[in-house]
């Protein structure tokens, strides 16, 4: 049988994954570059028997999906910059009460309404800290289409699977650009579907007391057993606490259940690493134009490598250092000031060895102005 | 089912001062239940933060303690997800008419169909004093330490002009009243909005020396009168109570539904 193939952007292809994936709750605000995704579900999501509705805030929107998510929906939306930081509150809520769903982040120039319709990737730490207090956090990204796919599944899987908000880091190129995507068949990908307890009715059931593995199977809210939850410090049951020793478990709980597992839930892409001398290190669309600047060097016997970060959260610093010992010299590529160049200055044994090609300019990066920083550090000029 | 089977008796004796108006909401709120034979796997209840939010801990239902003001928000998520049950949520002045303002007027809007319950003290108590949207022109509140010169909403006018099908305002001290109102907003299909003016002896009772708990609350009888009363023409400073407006308008969640089943099945356009 022939695939599909269609020719979509980045945001219509988010959508066709997330439906693929199983969302059945969408929640939105119309944002500038991310409105294809709130557009396209609104006419999807009834089709599949889904819900979906346009808020009247993106504080709303978020607050609706965990409300969803709870009654036992795959939950989701989508927003950029402006957007991101009004829902953060309650991205903070769904760490606490370990609420799995999904936020999509389109990003757009920043700071305030900054530059609305052009690229950047500026609020990469925004995605790490951006809630307040001590949390981890599980964030993705993509540099192609068929990427865009597998990595906005994988977030529905790993939101299941943590119970926990995944965010998605597209950015406005990824978003409008438009490419080929094979639509993968049904149980091409692996589906993760929450893991619901097997406690019975009538029995005492502990909504947030994790197993050995750390992981906490639910109880769809409104279904046969009552519980409270709470965005404060609380115990097995959901109730709120101030007990330091229950306050220190939950907050161990809360950062281990990730941290502890980086190795599985971090992803990259390596390219021509195992000679290389010089290593780009890149994410999103910038990686196009670093993957291309890798096979061009590479044509003419010039060790370069790339690696593409897949998952920037929980930052996979052991792998970064490991894939970049023997590198002579490493390029950041992004499209910020040097928000990922300095968790690898942090990562790598020698962060005087690393460098910084960017643009903050709202336009894209090309070939030809990493080339030219390439040239710079090798002492070559322009 | 006895009184006492709804409440999460462990947690007692509540966190509420002496002489707050929200035990009595509390009390009148699980009798409606009761009365309308609901079983408590049959209610959703999702409040926000505040003195009031803290009614979710306490009862024996579905309970979810949300954020400031974003109660009807995350309210609004599960009622889509599970529509078939009750949803009812208590908010404070603050909570529903400040922080919460915008979901306010949204949901009304929507006619989505849950119960709002504004326990209106007129004062942020949880914080110690400071003013709301409630407290009114020539108030004291410790944010207002020269009177404050905001003036006050009235929540059942916003309600009403934001688009709510079912409007009632009662009070504390007239219990009895409440709980035949809060059966019939709970049982309303659509957005209820029930104002309840609860006394905060402690805060603004203390602030704008209006008694104790007791004289707070005969403030409330002779304060009061039922709509469209004739004390009411000869006295206009009287706030009415009763139900101000009782109607049908297509639900959210019921059209939604209508827009699934004409669509649902049909291949992308």
């Amino acid at each position: 049988m022939t695939k599909q193939i269609l020719f979509l952007q980045g945001n219509d292809v988010c959508v066709e994954a997330a439906i693929y994936a199983g969302v059945n709750f969408f929640a939105g605000y119309p944002i500038t570059p991310a409105t294809e995704i709130v557009e396209r579900l609104a006419e999807q999501l009834p089709r599949k028997g889904g819900k979906f509705i346009q808020m009247e805030d993106e504080i709303a929107s978020m607050c609706a999906i965990i409300g969803a998510s709870l009654t036992g929906m795959k939950s989701m939306t989508a927003t950029s910059g402006p957007g991101f930081s009004l829902k953060q509150e309650a991205i903070g809520y769904a760490v606490m009460a370990e609420i799995p769903c999904v936020i999509v982040n389109v990003q757009r120039g920043g700071p305030s309404t900054g530059m609305p319709t052009c690229v950047s990737q500026g609020d990469v730490m925004q995605a790490r800290w951006g809630t307040h207090g001590d949390h981890a956090i599980i964030t993705m990204t993509a540099s192609n289409h068929q990427d865009v796919f597998a990595t906005t599944v994988e977030a529905f899987n790993l939101a299941e699977t943590y119970r926990t908000p995944v965010i998605l880091l597209f950015d406005e190129v990824i978003g409008h650009m438009r490419e080929r995507l094979i639509m993968p068949e049904p149980g091409e990908i692996p589906l993760i579907e929450r893991l619901r307890t097997s406690v019975k009715e009538g029995t005492d059931y502990h909504p947030y007391l994790p197993r050995d593995d750390g992981r906490l199977p639910m109880s769809d809210f409104g279904g046969v057993h009552r519980f409270n939850v709470t965005g404060l410090v609380h115990d097995m049951w959901g109730f709120p606490s101030n007990n330091p020793n229950i306050a220190h478990g939950l907050m161990r709980h809360l950062v281990d259940k990730i941290e502890n597992h980086v190795s599985e839930i971090a992803k990259v892409k390596e390219y021509y690493l195992d000679d290389a001398d010089g290593i780009l290190i890149s994410y999103g669309s910038p990686a196009r134009s670093a993957r291309h600047v890798v096979e061009n060097r590479r044509k003419r016997g010039i060790r370069l490598g790339l690696l593409e970060l897949q998952t920037l959260w929980p930052f996979p610093a052991e792998k970064v250092r490991d894939l970049c010992s023997k590198a002579k010299y490493i390029l950041v590529v992004e499209l910020n000031m040097g928000q990922i160049m300095q968790e690898v200055k942090k990562a790598v044994e020698d962060p005087g060895k690393v460098f910084l090609a960017n643009k903050i300019d709202g336009t894209f990066i090309s070939p030809t102005d990493i080339r030219n920083i390439i040239r710079l550090i090798q002492g070559k000029g322009v | 089912m006895a009184v006492r089977d709804y409440i999460r008796e462990r947690f007692m004796p509540h966190i509420w001062c002496p002489g707050c108006g929200h035990g009595i909401v509390m009390n009148t709120l699980i009798r409606a239940v009761e009365n309308l034979g609901l079983r408590k796997n049959d209610i959703i209840m999702v409040s926000g933060i505040g003195c009031s939010a803290r009614i979710t801990g306490y009862l024996d239902f579905h309970t979810l303690h949300t954020l400031h003001g974003r109660a009807l928000a995350f309210a609004t998520g599960v009622k889509l997800g599970r529509p078939d049950l009750h949803i009812i949520v208590p908010m404070g002045d603050g909570d529903a008419t400040a922080i919460g303002g915008n979901h306010f007027i949204h949901a009304a809007r929507r006619n989505i169909d849950m119960t709002a319950i504004i326990m209106n003290n007129r004062i942020y108590g949880m914080t110690g004093g400071q003013y709301s949207p409630l407290s009114g022109y020539g108030r004291m509140a410790t944010t207002a330490p020269y009177g404050n010169i905001d003036q006050a909403f009235d929540i059942v006018e916003l309600a009403w002009s934001a688009g709510a099908t079912f409007v009632a305002r009662t009070t504390t001290y007239h219990a009895h009243d409440m709980v035949t109102i809060l059966e019939k907003a709970i049982v309303h299909k659509g957005f209820s909005v029930v104002e309840v003016l609860s006394q905060c002896p402690t805060y603004y009772g203390r602030k704008n020396k209006l008694g104790d708990a007791v004289e707070m609350m005969k403030s409330y009888q002779k304060g009061t009168t039922p709509i469209g009363s004739n004390a009411k023409k000869q006295n206009p400073d009287l706030v009415e109570r009763g139900i101000f407006v009782q109607e049908e308008k297509p639900e959210y969640c019921t059209e939604y539904e209508k827009i699934i089943q004409k669509v649902k099945g049909e291949k992308q356009r």
